[in-house]
């Protein structure tokens, strides 16, 4: 079927206004052996049969409600979503408008991306919250932008700890091609832990990137590297975790320039990987130089408070090619579900959300280090998740956890070639007491 | 003080107020941590739900929406968002699943995901599609890496210049910016098309390719598209298309066909994913087969071949020349790959023709009504969308006067000042999705209005006037830079 509202007689008529005999004249200025190709795709579904066949695609997956017990976390977090969420996304004055272009008929969007922005700022400590980037793992390359520009293209390197999400690494080195940067810090210590780093900062670096709490769990202060770093001059990117700052200390009181992360957690389902929802936070000295977009407060010529798309000068549309990036679209409707999350649960809601994942987490660590082999990678505090040390390779252990419904974790062997016995667990309120002893006790079985 | 329409969520705030809560631990409690790396404080907002449904549900009441009337946004394609679309994104084993289960366990993501591949291929006429991009300035940023991988893997070092027609889209230059290409703008002649004499002379050994968006921005299908392949090729470049006019070309013509290299797709214009507000988008990249293996990582194929007995294993495999990873995980799986995955299926290869038909029907019906009454600088048969001028001899009407002033009609405006070579542009794409009432009414206001600048200007001056809101002082907002807000100062203290 189509959506299209115009019957064969309003068409005849509309095409005797424009002045044409068939649809297809209008497209003489085509190359005409190219013209009208045959398409080879399965022929059209209805509604009622598109529904049916999408649910068989869809069932014909193991999920992390229905079949499997998951402690897969890695950058993606299974949390409970309160129903508001999404009954707020699906309103269609939402999810049905354009980039809010207009603010006078734009006021819903605008406004909740300025309360986005806000709880943001919030939770960051930070003094500026743009309106989202695609994903954590680009935000943190458009971190790299930033510094890039801040520093005129003048310093050429970069430090990533070695404990930042690796598909984030891999993102940053695509992204930051055409800038001629040299990268330091992947083979850092693992154990180093915030001071690994210090040594490798120097005036050629435009910015440290570290992750909070680390790519396996550990959480540090950094305090004391980003006053190295601003000793020599460079910016201190964190890569947080928002359902950790719930909790934890905030990377503005550690000094942080840029604080950006996966926002994914707060309102946003596993989907598969996405669409998920990079926030990008910093200090107000760095505004003209960050990218996406941005929206203020005004006044309305009724005397009305409003909110309009501010210093768009930075953006592709109007600067072309000396833009601060090439982004258009983000991820305008996902900011907002994080923004209905945050509002429901609130400051007690949100509390009780980080308490419980950081609760479960620790008595997981505590009852899997009691079973013969297996034990905790690293001894510094973690939040909500850790690295549990097998005795055989974390491949073997996920396939013989996933033949008992049980979705280990991340393999670590396959981006850190010293740790291929290391299973990277996570640990939500979704999991129940129950399901970590299940987990407990599969394992003590294992041969 | 600026009177307040609807107070913030943290101005709704109150003190010990309760939302949803979460269950009790059923786990032995553990310390937290050393209260050195604890925070002091959590400023955030305490409602109950009632007042945050209260107050959401407030704020989409200011917003226009495709639901809630027409959307002529040109090259924005603003077309409805069928509601099936809402529900199969939402199926449990989509919604529910880790972007980093084992292969096995979701064999029905990997299906459509490759599917979707192959479908996307046959429309464009493209050898390979990455479906990673989250966006089409995205889908641009990996098109522009992988044309600049293709030369370098070449050895071929010199070439910096990319060439980008006046009426590109911003996004065009700000990705080839992104990696130090010099954009060189190659103007349209009289008819709207890419200008071969200028293009001719352009074209040398230091080009990386060209990006064209056709139909372009006028809304016009380049009369000498093959001419202007031919030169960029000639000259040893790529030929970068922009997809975000994609929706007059279904079943039309495929932009592989006519020799482009690289293309990115937006799902949310052409595939019905929604706008969202502002995203989120989906901008997959169909390449030619010299570009196959620059391909970002990783890509759906079959891992493993099915026999009689056994389906085929999908996986994901990794081009040999790949350009690396454009973002964390597979791209915009549920919000944009279901959604245009169900709605190709619904349409098939007619019902897919059918869109671009009608969607050119429809822009050249306004046309041809609007016609006499406002300036169409390059009149001839559009595409989806055409440009008109909105401003008139001996007035100071400007196009923002116009567009502001159609809301007051209930109408959203077009895009205005784009595409930049034609004075106040008003750029106008219906889409398929309207019916020939609203298109009339549409272009009876328009008439009218443009009779209201003659006889009432200050009538558009100050448009709108039956908005929840007037226009915006944004130089306010620009000097100011107020850019979020907090719980009020004495908060704690409100109990």
């Amino acid at each position: 079927m189509t959506y299209i509202p115009i019957s064969p007689t309003e068409r005849d008529a509309m095409l005797k206004t424009v002045g044409v005999k068939s649809l297809d004249d209008l497209f003489d200025a085509v190359p005409q052996k190219h013209r009208f190709p045959e398409l080879d795709l399965p022929p059209a579904l209805t509604e009622m049969e598109a529904a049916s066949l999408l649910n068989e695609m869809a069932t014909t997956n193991e999920n992390v409600r229905e079949h499997l017990i998951s402690f897969l976390g890695a950058g993606a977090y299974n949390h409970y979503i309160p129903s508001v969420v999404d009954h707020i996304l699906r309103r269609g004055e939402f999810y049905t408008a354009y980039t809010p272009y207009q603010p006078e008929i734009s006021q819903g969007t605008l406004q909740a991306i300025f309360e986005y922005q806000s709880l943001m700022t919030n939770l960051t400590g930070m003094e500026v919250s743009n309106a989202s980037h695609y994903d954590g793992a680009t935000a943190a390359a458009e971190a790299v932008s930033l510094a890039f520009a801040q520093f005129r293209g003048k310093r050429k390197k970069i430090v990533l700890s070695p404990s930042l999400h690796p598909q984030y690494r891999e993102v940053i080195t695509t992204y930051s091609q055409g800038m001629g940067l040299e990268q330091a810090g992947k083979d850092a210590d693992l154990e180093g832990g915030a001071d690994a780093l210090t040594s490798l900062i120097d005036e050629n670096t435009a910015l440290v990137i570290v992750q909070y709490p680390d790519f396996f769990g550990r959480i540090y202060d950094y305090t004391k590297l980003v006053e190295a770093a601003h000793a020599k001059g460079a910016l201190v990117c964190i890569v947080a975790n928002p359902t950790a700052m719930v909790m934890l200390k905030t990377p503005a009181e550690m000094g942080a320039d840029v604080v950006v992360g996966e926002a994914q957690p707060f309102g946003i389902p596993l989907w598969y990987g996405g669409p998920y929802l990079g926030f990008f936070t910093t200090k107000k000295s760095y505004v003209h130089k960050m990218a996406g977009r941005l929206i203020g407060e005004t006044v309305d010529n009724r005397g009305q408070r409003s909110y309009v798309l501010t210093l768009t000068a930075r953006e592709q549309h109007i600067k072309r090619e000396r833009a601060t990036s090439n982004i258009c679209s983000n991820q305008g409707l996902l900011a907002l579900a994080s923004a209905v999350y945050m509002s429901t649960l609130g400051k007690t809601g949100l509390s009780q959300v980080a308490n419980l994942c950081y609760q479960k987490a620790h008595y997981a660590a505590s009852e899997l280090s009691k079973i013969d082999g297996f034990g905790l990678c690293f001894s510094d505090p973690f939040f909500h998740e850790f690295v549990l040390c097998c005795p055989k390779p974390a491949s073997e252990v996920n396939d013989y956890l996933l033949e008992h419904g049980i979705l280990g974790g991340y393999d670590l062997g396959k981006d850190y070639p010293a740790l291929e016995n290391h299973i990277l667990m996570a640990f939500t309120e979704m999991n129940s007491k129950q399901e970590i002893d299940t987990l407990v006790e599969v394992l003590k079985e294992m041969e | 003080m600026a009177t307040i329409v609807e107070p913030t969520i943290f101005e709704l705030s109150s003190p010990g107020r309760l939302g949803v809560t979460m269950p009790a631990s059923d786990v032995p409690q553990t310390d937290l941590p050393d209260k050195n790396l604890l925070r002091s404080e959590l400023p955030l907002p305490e409602l109950a739900e009632v007042d945050v449904v209260r107050h959401y549900t407030k704020l989409s009441k200011f917003n226009y929406s495709v639901d809630d009337g027409f959307y002529p946004l040109g090259s924005c394609t603003m077309k409805y968002n069928p509601k099936i679309n809402e529900d199969t994104c939402r199926l449990p084993g989509f919604l529910y699943t880790h972007p980093l289960q084992p292969i096995e366990t979701v064999q029905g993501n990997l299906v459509l995901m490759y599917e979707l591949q192959e479908w996307l291929k046959e429309i464009s006429g493209f050898a390979g599609v990455t479906l990673q991009p989250a966006a089409g300035a995205h889908g641009e940023f990996t098109g522009v890496l992988m044309m600049a991988a293709y030369h370098k893997s070449r050895g071929d070092a010199k070439r910096t210049k990319m060439l980008i027609p006046d009426a590109a889209h911003g996004t065009n230059p700000a990705s080839a910016g992104m990696l130090g290409f010099s954009v060189v703008t190659i103007p349209s002649d009289e008819r709207g098309n890419v200008d071969l004499k200028a293009l001719a002379a352009a074209c040398d050994d230091t080009v990386v390719g060209m990006m064209v968006t056709n139909p372009n921005t006028l809304g016009m299908f380049d009369e000498h598209i093959e001419e202007v392949i031919k030169l960029v090729k000639d000259c040893g470049g790529l030929m970068y298309g922009d997809g975000a006019n994609l929706n007059a070309l279904l079943g039309i013509v495929r932009p592989g066909d006519l020799g482009f290299d690289v293309m990115h797709f937006n799902l949310h214009k052409t595939f019905s994913v929604p706008h969202g507000g502002g995203g989120p988008g989906s901008g997959p990249v169909g390449v030619s087969e010299r570009l196959l293996d620059f391909l970002p990582s990783p890509l759906v194929d079959i891992v493993e071949d099915g026999d009689d007995v056994m389906e085929p294993l999908y996986g994901f495999v990794t081009p040999k020349k790949s350009i690396g990873r454009m973002k964390a995980f597979h791209g915009h799986f549920g919000g944009g790959l279901v959604r245009a995955y169900t709605y190709i299926a619904m349409h098939g290869p007619e019902g897919l023709k059918d869109i671009s038909q009608y969607a050119v029907l429809n822009a050249n019906y306004l046309q041809a009504k609007l016609r006499g009454t406002y300036t169409i600088p390059y009149d001839r048969i559009c595409m989806h969308e055409f440009v008109a001028e909105g401003r008139f001899e001996g007035s100071d009407i400007r196009a923002l006067d116009i567009a502001k002033r159609l809301m007051d009609y209930k109408f959203h405006p077009p895009t205005n000042y784009f595409p930049l070579i034609v004075h106040e542009a008003l750029m106008i794409e219906p889409t398929e999705t309207e019916n020939k009432d609203t298109l009339d009414r549409f272009a009876d206001a328009l008439i009218k209005i443009a009779e209201e600048a003659k006889t009432n200007p200050d009538l558009l001056h100050n448009a709108p006037h039956t908005t929840p809101f007037g226009r915006m002082d944004e130089v306010k907002a620009a000097r100011e830079l107020v850019l979020c807000c907090w719980l009020p100062e004495n908060y704690e203290s409100l109990t």
